[in-house]
């Protein structure tokens, strides 16, 4: 076989085979099985899309196809075969020569990939000139030309910034420049969108696939999410508890999952609650303006909130989300403006408000991580607001976290965990307890459900919908993701740089006419068509000739 | 297995479930764990610890009891003789070690509930209140400390509680500085908003959400900051103005056994005896650092590659 990445070999060669894989994981004093025999082939210019909750093994079984495991994780079973080398017995030495010059990896963060102390266009030339295939002036000249390929900005220049100059979209782009740039075989790709936001995930996307198949590179896609894989892959893997549930070509994997399993995760998007109106005001916020310090974040922001409903507030990153809710909770004191509670306009700062007025008004974060103190069990969290606000002790404050685990349906087992001892579904749970714990009338939902998978989401979003209907609790709903603003909302804000572009029923907001940024993030959300990305892109193009 | 069912249940989902534990079984997977340099620091100040709680039943003579002999070389009554009016140098030894060590341990108490405290408050608070203090540790932590501790010392008389007040303050500056970086870190999490939005007070969020969460780097502090306060004392009591006589203590004792150094040419043993208590003070400084080091290593995350 030629060791020389300019000449590939004859695309539908299969360039690499995993035989039964096995990995073990150290945790806990003990090893135990991550991946349990999973076969693996992959042609040259092929891309295969992994997909599975988290804790399925993906991103293990990803990086084993490297040769590669994390410290604390061994290969104890099995051949894995790249283009004729056995890289479970390959030594390190060999496998380092693949590594970033034949394999390459994209990772989910970019920011944290990157050296902050260096230039981007070094980072990107690296590996190619330091291995010599080709000298670093004709290496700087290729990073601009795939720079342009994947439509960065200014692509001569781009390269002199550094990695915290460029926004998160465009740091990934550069660190797929970075992976492309020795040429190399194959390309793994770890979650490489998931933590950007969806009108920046089309153009990532886009960018990477042209570059694939203009190279003819060969990729394994990891995500979670079923659309995106949908728009990448040519086949698509299902993994489960470390095993392989299915595997099938995209279109067929779409039209004709045949396990129960595929199907469940298939079915999640198809969750809608009927939109039901109300006059009945609870919240409402009042054109108010706030700023952090000198730069100004909200303008002039109206929205209110009927009892008992949901309003979902969508929009990108930046645009002003979540900055709304600190006002209304009292973090933060608008500069303009006020929001008032039943009526009663709510004191501007948290200090100011009573016991009472604190209590109506909760709050659940998007990631429950960092939102459970790590060192409480869960029956600390929850029990707190009891004792806090209904002054509940004893067998009463007891009794009512036991009641309060089984509306979130857990049971008693779970009252001296740990978070750390929890998957991010249930972790999410406790804080719902927890909030529910003081009797609100209004939560604040913060993107409660975008750092799960899809069949957890569903559990979550079934459960918020459940709750509502038994304590007529009303949801403010933070999110960008509009499947979940389908399945939760009757209202919705639409919100872009701080201002709100337009507040109505969803049957209103969902349908024609769009205005422009309505329209553009709508657009936006992948679907489960393997067409829809190229059909965008076609579209977009005809709509504005550039 | 029986939880890979089909459906989807919120009870079964996977966490990283691990298998419950006693404290005590915790504990001794993690002693198992230790290397001999821990081991050793263990043992070393468990002996210590011993030696001070049971100093009346060890010591062979009392604490002041003084001998006709002064200057009594090594062996006989006195195994490491007397020192320069006529003290046994054993029991001196042993009863310092009560005396250094006690009076170490309450000044480091003292200083991390000066500095830990203030430091909470100040991360929390971030705000003028925060400058101010901030400014003030500064300003204390300018001048060198052992000038200031003899200066502060001279004005307010050599007494233990003096001198106890005196390096908790000086040495809580360094405190201050540790628990505001690592609560800072702390004070920004979802969980500690979550609290102020509950409404709880200040004392809680202190003592609750963020204590328990950065107790590891302010345990290895301690033990450091144990060794410092430790030596500072010693050295004090070198120049005169830390723990006074009749009270044994090392550094007291070095002085004044200092000259017998001279008559390493005719004794050696007489020599070494005013390195005793010198030797005392770097044993017990080096086993404690053992100890920390082992304990900074299992909570930093740097965990080695297996």
């Amino acid at each position: 076989m030629t060791a020389d990445p300019n000449q590939p070999g004859a695309p539908g060669d299969i360039l690499l085979e995993m035989r039964d894989v096995r990995i073990d994981g150290f945790s806990d004093e003990r090893w135990h099985p991550i991946i349990k025999g999973v076969d693996l082939t992959l042609r040259r210019g092929e891309v295969l899309g992994l997909i599975g909750e988290s804790g399925a093994g993906k991103s293990t079984l990803g990086k084993a196809a490297m040769g590669y495991t994390q410290p604390g994780c061994k290969i104890v079973g099995g051949t894995i075969r790249f283009d004729g080398i056995d890289l479970v017995k390959a030594r390190d030495a060999e496998k380092r020569k693949l590594w970033g010059t034949r394999i390459a990896y994209v990772a989910q963060s970019a920011a944290a990939s990157f050296n902050p102390a260096h230039r981007l266009i070094d980072q990107t030339v690296e590996a190619a000139t330091r291995r010599g295939i080709r000298p670093d002036a004709d290496s700087r000249a290729d990073a601009v030309e795939l720079f342009r390929q994947l439509q960065l900005p200014n692509p001569e220049t781009i390269g002199n910034r550094y990695p915290h100059q460029v926004s998160g979209g465009q740091l990934q782009r550069v660190m797929t420049a970075m992976a492309m740039s020795p040429r190399p075989d194959l390309i793994i790709f770890d979650e490489p969108t998931t933590a950007l936001d969806v009108t920046t995930q089309v153009e990532v996307l886009a960018a990477m696939r042209s570059i694939v198949d203009e190279f003819n590179t060969a990729a394994i896609y990891i995500t979670h999410d079923l659309a995106v894989v949908a728009q990448m892959a040519d086949t698509i893997k299902v993994l489960r508890f470390g095993e392989e549930v299915e595997e099938a070509p995209t279109r067929d994997m779409l039209e004709r999952p045949k396990e129960t399993y595929t199907r469940s995760l298939w079915s999640v998007r198809a969750l809608e609650k009927p939109e039901v109106k109300s006059e009945d005001i609870v919240l409402s916020i009042d054109h108010v303006d706030a700023a952090y310090g000198p730069f100004k974040v909200l303008h002039d922001v109206t929205i209110s909130i009927p009892r008992g409903r949901t309003v979902a507030v969508v929009g990108e990153s930046g645009s002003g989300k979540s900055t709304t809710a600190r006002v209304i909770t009292g973090l933060l004191r608008p500069e303009v403006g006020s929001v008032s509670f039943n009526g009663e306009p709510l004191p501007a700062s948290l200090k100011d408000r009573s016991k009472d007025q604190l209590q109506r008004i909760q709050m659940i974060y998007q990631m429950a991580d960092t939102a459970m103190n790590p060192r409480q069990t869960v029956f600390d969290i929850i029990a707190r607001p009891l004792e806090f606000y209904l002054g509940l002790k004893g067998k009463a404050r007891e009794d009512r976290v036991v009641e309060l685990l089984k509306m979130i349906e857990l049971d008693e087992s779970f009252m001296d965990r740990l978070p750390s001892e929890l998957s991010g579904g249930q972790k999410q749970r406790i804080c719902i307890a927890r909030a529910l714990a003081a009797n609100p009338e209004v939560i604040i939902c913060d993107e409660v459900t975008s750092a799960l998978d899809q069949i957890v989401q569903e559990g979550i979003l079934k459960l918020l919908l459940r709750l509502q209907k038994e304590f007529n609790i009303t949801y403010l709903f933070i999110t960008h993701d509009i499947a979940t603003v389908k399945a939760i909302s009757d209202e919705i804000v639409v919100m872009h740089r701080g201002r709100v572009v337009e507040q109505g029923l969803k049957s209103e907001i969902l349908s024609p006419p769009f205005p422009d940024y309505t329209r553009l993030l709508l657009s936006s959300v992948p679907e489960m068509d393997p067409d829809w990305l190229t059909d965008l892109l076609a579209g977009r193009e005809s709509r504005d000739p550039a | 297995m029986t939880e890979q069912s089909e459906t989807y249940s919120a009870t079964a989902e996977v966490g990283a479930v691990r298998k419950r534990r006693t404290r005590a079984e915790r504990a001794w997977l993690l002693l198992k764990s230790a290397p001999p340099s821990a081991w050793f620091g263990m043992v070393v100040v468990c002996l210590y610890i011993l030696v001070a709680i049971f100093a009346d039943v060890i010591a062979p003579y009392g604490e002041a009891q003084i001998h006709p002999v002064p200057f009594a070389p090594w062996g006989g009554d006195f195994m490491f003789g007397t020192d320069q009016i006529g003290r046994d140098v054993l029991t001196r030894l042993i009863y310092g070690a009560r005396n250094t060590m006690g009076i170490a341990l309450a000044t480091t108490f003292l200083s991390f509930l000066i500095g830990g405290g203030l430091g909470l408050v100040a991360a929390i608070n971030r705000s003028w209140l925060d400058q101010l203090l901030s400014r003030m540790v500064d300003v204390l932590m300018a001048i060198p400390s052992l000038i200031f501790a003899l200066m502060l010392l001279s004005i307010f008389g050599s007494s233990v509680t003096s001198l106890i007040m005196i390096i908790a303050v000086l040495d809580s500056t360094r405190v201050f500085r540790l628990t505001r970086s690592v609560a800072v870190n702390v004070a920004v999490m979802d969980y500690v908003e979550v609290a102020k939005l509950r409404g709880e007070g200040l004392g809680w969020i202190m003592r609750r959400e963020i204590l328990p969460n950065i107790m590891p780097p302010l345990v290895a502090e301690f033990g450091l900051r144990f060794c410092f306060v430790f030596l500072t004392i010693a050295a004090l009591s070198f120049l005169g103005v830390g723990i006074q006589p009749p009270t044994a203590d090392w550094g007291s004792m070095v002085r004044e056994n200092a000259s017998l150094i001279q008559f390493a040419k005719y004794d050696l043993t007489a020599a070494i005896t005013p390195l005793l208590p010198a030797a005392a003070i770097a044993l017990l400084t080096v086993a404690v650092n053992f100890i920390v080091d082992w304990f900074l290593h299992k909570t930093s995350g740097l965990r080695d590659d297996r």
